[in-house]
């Protein structure tokens, strides 16, 4: 590699507000969340906050935070804006590192944020009530797929309106492709505006006046039945009421993704299907005018294991087994005690085991060059013994991303 | 000795798990492997990221099924072209004629009555086991924060809506998907943390928030065990620089970056093996099949975290769902030729459960490391 000043996640996160932590499933992505915001507190300073809303809620175990917390705002009654918890000041001083800042992190509730919405954007405390209450309501907002992406970035949006942080990072939630995060809003807006929520919440009546409209109306209620429509109808004749407000809302959220102040860390490994799919996020970032701070590789193996020279000698090793075993083992040998046959079998293993990680090894830098030459790689850090469990790993998996450029391991 | 349907019995399977755990490769696997068992069969991906298709190498998958393989079927999900080929064959209109609405109506159902797009999707597999085209169908289902809503969303529905084709639809898909005889669940997970945490979780919320059961759960990329305990402290010795200066001469080079690699594999291997255990114990395995005796309950040196006899407890209470072991596969790039080891893994696996008796068929590099475990087990 050239000796070329890279961009670094230090640089990056110090210039922005917003960091959205994005890529494919699997690769890492709430460790790495969790490992920057624990570097930012930790050397940069400020209120530094990391949310997630995540289902499995995977950020709690990665901080060390107990789930309990993040029960259903109804239990604990405790406001969605004061959710976040701090981690303590001491866990740091234990980890090595004294904070500079306070790390703060947050779990989102999908249902709660829901909720809040509702509450915010009803036109009075009835309306508010009777969607709450209403059975549709609440198998959208709790039970089915698409309804975190957007809760995911409006209550980022209200994070960052309130001011109360210097940074957040997001962990970005599980979606079937990343990109849906991102069009997310969107959606939510096109939802509102669409024609198709007008033909649903025009009155039962006049629907049999329209003739255009009318075998949509058939086909309508052969499938669901008359009454099913007719509480759809109702259900969506009162979310209308909300409307104007979330429609303001989504457009504000998509300005604040875009703004200068937002960044978005793609994170990958280099198996060949997350490469893929990160590559497709990182082209739609710039189309979608997206700030892309830069590319993290998560969980790489060691470069050492693709010399060709190493793999000459691990061959070698295995076909020298024999006569190698023999010389360790031969009397006053280092490894007299263990025996010739028990030797010869460890050499071998020894010989044939960086044949089959160096395959891999040389697969993943194949896919590396090839992202290279395409996209900044800004950092990588290696699988680690532990996964991030606690804040010390959230601290030494952010070592390895915070200055390192893309310095090979 | 398996009062349950083996997993292969069954007509139908939903594979999910954590994002990246390499769910389409397993699914593609299994599929190949129903296939050349002879049964005729489908496999689906819903997501429409086309990963299935790079499995059999076969172009893309689309809507419409396309024979990848002899006996093997493949298609991608399409939830509006699922929708117009059942409202097809339930109101018998005209598709042409029917182009224009029901495009607006799928957008309606899809987003005005949560669930629909999940019965729709959901619902076409249910009608090809129901209608007997396909003697087994594999789902490669969504990841698994998001499956429990597909597999609940027939109940769902079944509560809000009353009357309709939808109802009439949901009533025979949940006969469908409750039958343990029929359909089931394969978790995959890798030895690692958080998918351990999420198929336990998962098989939790199976229980409480749906009907299906869980066939059983696959782990993935199980590393091999490269050294037994006595071979494990030669390896140690290995290492000292009476050994290393010795090595070096012979090899004409050093060999600590040999060795590093080597003690990369087993810590890496090691730090697996507690979640492993925990998943064990979370599910209560009962099977423990002779293959995966072999892959996952053997931890070498780590001799404390065994659970001896306890995982092959065949169940004093309540029974869990089998296990299954497919070892990492050391190979340039994915595609069919991996596809097929994933299947001969699974074989291996699902015979050894059948027939005890019978030794597995690893890879050749797995057999070598995982033969001596047992010894020293």
């Amino acid at each position: 590699m050239s000796t070329q000043a890279y961009t670094t996640i230090e640089a990056i996160v110090a210039a922005k507000e917003i960091v959205v932590v994005c890529g494919p499933g699997g690769v890492g992505k709430t460790s790495v969340a969790a490992a920057v915001a624990a570097m930012a507190a930790a050397q940069q300073g400020g209120r530094v906050l990391v949310v997630t809303v995540d289902p499995a809620r995977r950020l709690a175990q990665a901080l060390g935070l107990s789930t309990a917390f993040s029960a259903t705002g109804g239990a604990t009654k405790r406001p969605a804006t004061s959710g976040a918890q701090q981690v303590p000041p001491a866990a740091f001083v234990k980890a090595g590192s004294p904070p500079r800042g306070e790390l703060w992190a947050e779990m989102l509730d999908t249902k709660q944020g829901w909720d809040n919405l509702v509450a915010r954007h009803a036109p009075d405390r009835a309306t508010a009530l009777r969607i709450l209450e209403n059975p549709l309501y609440q198998n959208i907002s709790g039970r089915f797929v698409q309804s975190h992406d957007y809760i995911a970035v409006e209550r980022l949006y209200e994070l960052h309106s309130e001011g109360a942080y210097d940074l957040i990072v997001v962990d970005t939630p599980p979606t079937r492709n990343a990109v849906d995060f991102l069009l997310a809003p969107e959606r939510m807006a096109d939802f509102f505006s669409s024609r198709l929520l007008r033909l649903l919440t025009v009155p039962y009546r006049s629907r049999l006046v329209d003739v255009a409209s009318r075998p949509f109306y058939y086909v309508a209620d052969r499938v669901l039945g008359t009454q099913f429509l007719e509480d759809i109808a109702e259900f969506f004749i009162l979310f209308q009421t909300l409307s104007e407000g979330f429609v303001k809302r989504a457009r504000e959220v998509e300005r604040l993704l875009a703004d200068r102040r937002t960044t978005f860390i793609v994170v990958s490994t280099l198996e060949t299907v997350p490469v893929r799919e990160a590559e497709a996020f990182m082209r739609l970032l710039p189309a979608k005018r997206l700030h892309l701070g830069g590319l993290v590789l998560n969980k790489v193996l060691p470069e050492y294991l693709t010399e060709a020279r190493l793999a000459d000698r691990a061959e070698l090793l295995c076909s020298l087994a024999p006569a190698v075993a023999g010389r360790l083992c031969a009397p006053g040998g280092p490894l007299e005690e263990f025996g010739e046959g028990l030797v010869e079998r460890v050499l071998a293993e020894v010989g044939t085991n960086f044949n089959n990680i160096a395959v891999v090894a040389r697969r993943e830098a194949a896919q590396r060059s090839e992202l290279s030459g395409s996209f900044e790689v800004v950092a990588s850090a290696p699988e680690l013994d532990e996964d991030v469990h606690d804040l010390a790993g959230a601290l030494q998996l952010g070592r390895h991303l915070w200055s390192a450029g893309p310095g090979r391991l | 000795m398996h009062p349950e349907p083996a997993v292969l019995a069954r007509k139908l399977l939903f594979v999910t798990g954590k994002g990246g755990v390499g769910k389409t490769t397993i699914s593609a696997g299994l599929a190949l492997l129903a296939s050349t068992h002879g049964k005729r069969t489908l496999v689906c991906e819903m997501d429409a990221k086309g990963d299935l298709a790079s499995c059999f190498e076969s172009g893309p998958t689309r809507f419409e099924e396309r024979e990848v393989a002899p006996g093997l079927f493949a298609m991608s999900m399409d939830p509006e072209a699922s929708l117009r080929q059942y409202l097809s064959l339930q109101l018998r209109l005209p598709r042409a004629a029917g182009i224009g609405p029901m495009a607006r109506m799928f957008d309606f159902v899809a987003s005005a009555a949560p669930g629909v797009r999940e019965i729709v999707s959901v619902g076409k597999l249910c009608w090809e086991v129901r209608e007997r085209h396909y003697d087994m169908v594999v789902v490669d289902a969504a990841a698994s924060g998001h499956i429990i809503g597909q597999l609940a969303a027939p109940q769902a529905i079944n509560q809000l809506v009353q009357v309709g084709l939808v109802r009439q639809q949901t009533d025979w898909m949940l006969e469908i998907l409750s039958d343990p005889e029929v359909s089931g669940v394969l978790a995959v997970a890798t030895p690692e943390e958080m998918p351990v945490t999420e198929t336990i979780e998962l098989a939790e919320r199976l229980k409480e928030e749906t009907t299906v059961s869980l066939a059983a759960v696959i782990v993935n990329r199980v590393l091999p065990e490269l050294f037994v305990t006595r071979e494990e402290q030669a390896f140690d010795a290995l290492r000292q620089p009476a050994a290393t200066e010795l090595l070096a001469a012979q090899l004409g080079g050093r060999p600590e970056p040999l060795l590093d690699a080597a003690r990369l594999m087993v810590r890496t291997r090691r730090s697996r093996a507690s979640h492993l255990e925990r998943l064990r114990a979370a599910l209560g395995e009962h099977g423990g099949t002779h293959a995966g005796a072999h892959a996952g309950t053997h931890t070498g040196t780590q001799g404390s975290l065994e659970g001896g006899p306890h995982s092959n407890a065949p169940g004093g209470g309540e029974r869990g769902a089998p296990m299954l072991y497919v070892p990492y596969l050391f190979l340039r790039s994915s595609g069919l030729r991996s596809t097929r080891q994933i299947a001969s893994a699974l074989a291996a696996e699902l015979e050894a459960g059948l027939e005890p008796g019978q030794e597995a068929d690893l890879e050749p590099g797995q057999e070598a490391g995982l033969e001596p475990g047992q010894e020293a087990g």
